[in-house]
């Protein structure tokens, strides 16, 4: 088994992990982190097709994970912000219970 | 596939399991930062320092952190113990498993096993500052604008309006 087919199955397992996390977790801070799992499993394959690629000089791989990252930082602080709004609202952040989307 | 790597892999894959796992949201978020930390050594290994490095600032010095604040600021005073899962959580299993068991099939049957590993490049901070000056600065604009907007708009929705009439 090669290496490069070893860190795609790592990053696969990776966001399997977080879907499964969003899927089934309750608390709604829990499946935006999820979320980020598998973000992090998409940054880390850009990174390693970057290293394993045929040019690596040329930094592309590294730009995307950078760039990634970033909206990933984006997304949390909004997704964080929108989740205390809702708390705010509805007084719980149990997804069982955050069944209606009227005001 | 070396020994680092796969010390690091389970280290990862423990602390996401766990992040994912533990009925604690105040644990879950201090086995995330194992997990992240992880990845950034993984990121170290692959030789892209600067991701690494970015990987750690921001997942481990930010992002954890915001959860934590928000974990915190939502926590109920009543002592309800409510289930940490869904009703539904072993459709949730199922469906992460099968997501799983088709992109393993995909990259056990793919071309990957015949890539060889290149020498490793030589890349240093002032290459990556250069490159998102010259090649990529429009990137790099756009993603400050979007920054600014995340910024602001997780204020605003955050933001207590409490003198607002309903």
């Amino acid at each position: 088994m090669s290496s490069l087919q070893s860190y795609l199955l790592l990053s696969s397992l990776l966001f399997s992990i977080g879907l499964a996390g969003a899927l089934t977790r309750r608390n709604a801070i829990l499946v935006l982190i999820g979320i980020e799992l598998m973000l992090n499993a998409a940054n880390l394959n850009f990174i390693a097709f970057w290293r394993y690629g045929p040019n690596p000089s040329k930094l592309t791989g590294i730009m995307f994970a950078i760039f990634s990252i970033s909206v990933a930082a984006a997304e949390a602080a909004v997704g964080l912000g929108i989740i205390l709004a809702a708390y705010r609202h509805s007084k719980t952040t149990d997804l069982d219970q955050m069944n209606s989307l009227k005001g | 596939m070396t020994v680092s790597f796969l010390i690091l892999a389970v280290l990862t894959v423990a602390g996401m399991a766990a992040a994912m796992g533990l009925r604690n949201a105040v644990h879950c978020v201090l086995a995330l930062t194992v997990g992240f930390a992880g990845v950034a050594a993984l990121y170290l290994q692959l030789g892209a320092q600067f991701v690494g490095f970015t990987q750690i600032m921001v997942y481990v010095g930010a992002v954890a952190i915001l959860a934590v604040f928000a974990i915190m600021m939502t926590h109920s005073p009543t002592p309800v113990q409510l289930p940490a899962y869904s009703s539904r959580w072993a459709w949730g299993i199922v469906v992460a498993a099968a997501v799983f068991s088709v992109l393993a099939w995909a990259i056990r049957s793919g071309t990957a096993s015949s890539q060889v590993l290149p020498p490793q490049p030589d890349i240093d901070v002032q290459q990556i500052g250069e490159a998102l000056m010259h090649r990529f600065v429009l990137p790099l604009e756009i993603m400050g604008l979007l920054l600014t907007a995340a910024l602001i708009g997780a204020v605003v929705i955050a933001m207590d309006r409490k003198e607002e009439p309903k």
